[in-house]
């Protein structure tokens, strides 16, 4: 249980400090099945992460031990659910260094997270003829929840172009902000292109102006390290299952100050102080934003993925990740008609490209009978797809336990798509 | 389940050379289609000429499975009645769909997509095409979804 940090460490790291994945591995019960009668090769973490043993252990033990509704009874049940819960949300504080507690919202995910920024935040900030800034490579994600508010408070939804590798330009991003721009809203890693936006440095500039920024971190929090104090973001979002943690519970983080000043978003139990018929008012931060009953033992399983990925390692994870895709941009190169969409430097492990004359689909489908699971579409980017002028692309995208056979089996199986396809 | 199975030849052959494939401008009935799911997009358009159609063609942007489903479709409807058509489609659109499925009749060249009933991943790019052209039959202008 309690390990010194030295012993675990060298459980997951070689004597060099690089990742031994084929370790990593082993952790992670659901890669040993077969598809298709082959190995699983699983290349769509972007999409949704696998979960190791002591995450689903994390979970099993609070269902089999610890269950009850939080924040509710005096029994012992309660007490521990109530315990591990916000356990789990000092957790989640200490990851990403929150300054508090009450600036850590559970949600389902990274979506709903937004939604509650647009809905609460939006509607007091945005008025007629503002506007809010997003980029050209976002997910629907962050783009609905800011189109609706717009539509709704008569603003304008400004989106930044790119770059020709895929970036965002801090200078063509500074003249896009002027005074009507009110909210700021970004990926941190795009989940196509793989770029990392300078996200720090867009954040100076946006703050310059005095407009709050909120980053979309779903594909960041696994892999990039999250600070945000030293990012400086006004709002972070981010999913559960992107970082081997189960689906259906996210975190909203926001500073305390904005987050104090707005209203209400879903309303009901939990998050109200008291309630008569002629009105309410509302319980404390981070309670405010949690109606409901939450989703309690997600979060307790996103606490013990966050400690997974501090016990394997955070930088060796990321420097592991970025080897496999160089690897793969390599043996890629060799497979006549590819071509790698997102080329921006330091991208993240998210390969995008399409096959001269194969749909992306025909390409998925063929890899899923080699084994090899990938992501095929537009990827809930279509602005980006119609920016890149493509109907859809095919994905790999690269986590903790893959590993450099992988990225073999990946190009096999495309080599067999030539095959197909001639 | 073998890959040969999805992949005929037949099929590989439509989709790279589509028969049919374009516009008519201006047609009796059409129609589009949208697979949200992949975002294969689809455009039937047909002259009717009494109750047949004489000509249909086809244009969009898809997987080889939804090209060459539309291009099979695009032969086998010419110079059939409304009502053969729409029996027609309803027999293919059974067959991708139906785990045993007998036709009532020939298929001819469209039994080159009795092996997609094992991929259903990939069942929607093969009947949209059918679906569009049932929907411009129903109406002169519609927009039909597989969704």
């Amino acid at each position: 249980m309690s390990l010194p940090a030295t012993t675990a460490r060298h459980e997951y790291l070689d004597g060099a400090g690089r990742l031994r994945a084929e370790r990593v591995r082993a952790d992670f019960p659901i890669l040993a099945r077969q598809i298709n009668g082959r190995p699983l090769t699983y290349l769509d973490s972007g999409a949704s992460a696998q979960q190791p043993t002591q995450v689903l252990e994390a979970v099993s033990y609070y269902a089999t031990h610890q269950h009850a509704n939080v924040h509710r009874g005096v029994h012992t049940l309660s007490q521990l659910a109530t315990s591990a819960f916000e356990g789990a949300r000092e957790s989640v504080r200490a990851y990403i260094n929150a300054r508090s507690t009450r600036e850590i919202i559970f949600v389902r995910g990274t979506t709903e997270a937004i939604n509650l920024v647009a809905a609460s935040y939006g509607r007091g900030a945005v008025g007629p003829g503002d506007e809010v800034l997003i980029s050209q490579l976002e997910h629907h994600a962050n783009i609905v929840p800011w189109q609706l508010l717009c539509a709704e408070r008569g603003a304008r939804l400004i989106a930044l172009p790119l770059t020709s590798e895929g970036q965002v330009d801090p200078e063509e991003f500074r003249r896009h902000l002027n005074a009507r721009t009110r909210m700021v809203a970004l990926a941190h890693v795009s989940n196509v292109l793989g770029t990392v936006l300078p996200v720090q440095e867009l954040i100076g500039i946006a703050h310059q102006h005095g407009v709050p920024v909120l980053l979309d971190g779903a594909q960041a929090i696994a892999h990039e390290a999250i600070d945000v104090q030293a990012l400086g973001c006004d709002f972070y979002a981010f999913s559960g299952h992107k970082m081997y943690a189960p689906t259906g519970i996210g975190v909203l983080y926001g500073r305390e100050a904005l987050l104090r000043a707005m209203p209400p978003w879903q309303t009901g139990g939990d998050m109200i102080l008291t309630v008569s018929i002629a009105g309410s008012t509302w319980n404390e931060l981070p309670y405010k934003f949690e109606a409901g009953t939450p989703n309690i033992s997600g979060a307790i399983g996103m606490a013990a993925a966050f400690d997974y990925i501090r016990a394997v390692g955070r930088a060796a994870i990321a420097a592991h990740e970025h080897e496999l895709a160089a690897h793969a941009n390599e043996l890629l190169q060799r497979i006549p008609g590819l071509k790698l969409i997102g080329t921006a430097p330091g991208k993240a492990a998210v390969i995008s490209f399409t096959l001269a004359g194969v749909h992306p689909h025909d390409i998925g489908t063929i890899l899923d009978h080699e084994g090899v699971a990938i992501r095929t579409g537009h990827h809930c980017a279509m602005p980006l797809m119609d920016y890149l002028g493509l109907p859809a692309t095919a994905r790999a995208s690269f986590a903790c336990y893959n590993t450099h056979a992988d990225v073999e089996a990946l190009e096999r199986a495309l080599q067999r798509v030539r095959e197909v396809f001639g | 389940m073998e890959l040969s199975d999805l992949y005929r030849q037949v099929i590989l052959d439509h989709n790279k050379s589509p028969r049919n494939f374009g516009r008519l401008v201006p047609a009796d009935a059409e129609a589009d289609g949208y697979n949200p799911l992949c975002g294969d997009r689809l455009h039937v358009s047909l002259r009717l000429a009494e109750d047949r159609v004489p000509e249909l063609r086809f244009d969009g942007s898809g997987c080889a499975i939804s090209v060459a489903s539309a291009s099979l479709m695009s032969e086998a409807v010419a110079g059939h009645t409304r009502a053969e058509i729409e029996s027609l489609s309803q027999q293919v659109i059974q067959m991708l769909t139906q785990t045993s499925f007998t036709p009532k009749r020939d298929l001819g060249k469209l039994m080159a997509l009795a092996g997609v009933h094992e991929f259903p991943a990939r069942v929607k790019c093969a009947s949209l095409c059918w679906h569009t052209l049932l929907a411009a039959l129903a109406q002169a202008h519609a927009t039909v979804s597989t969704e």
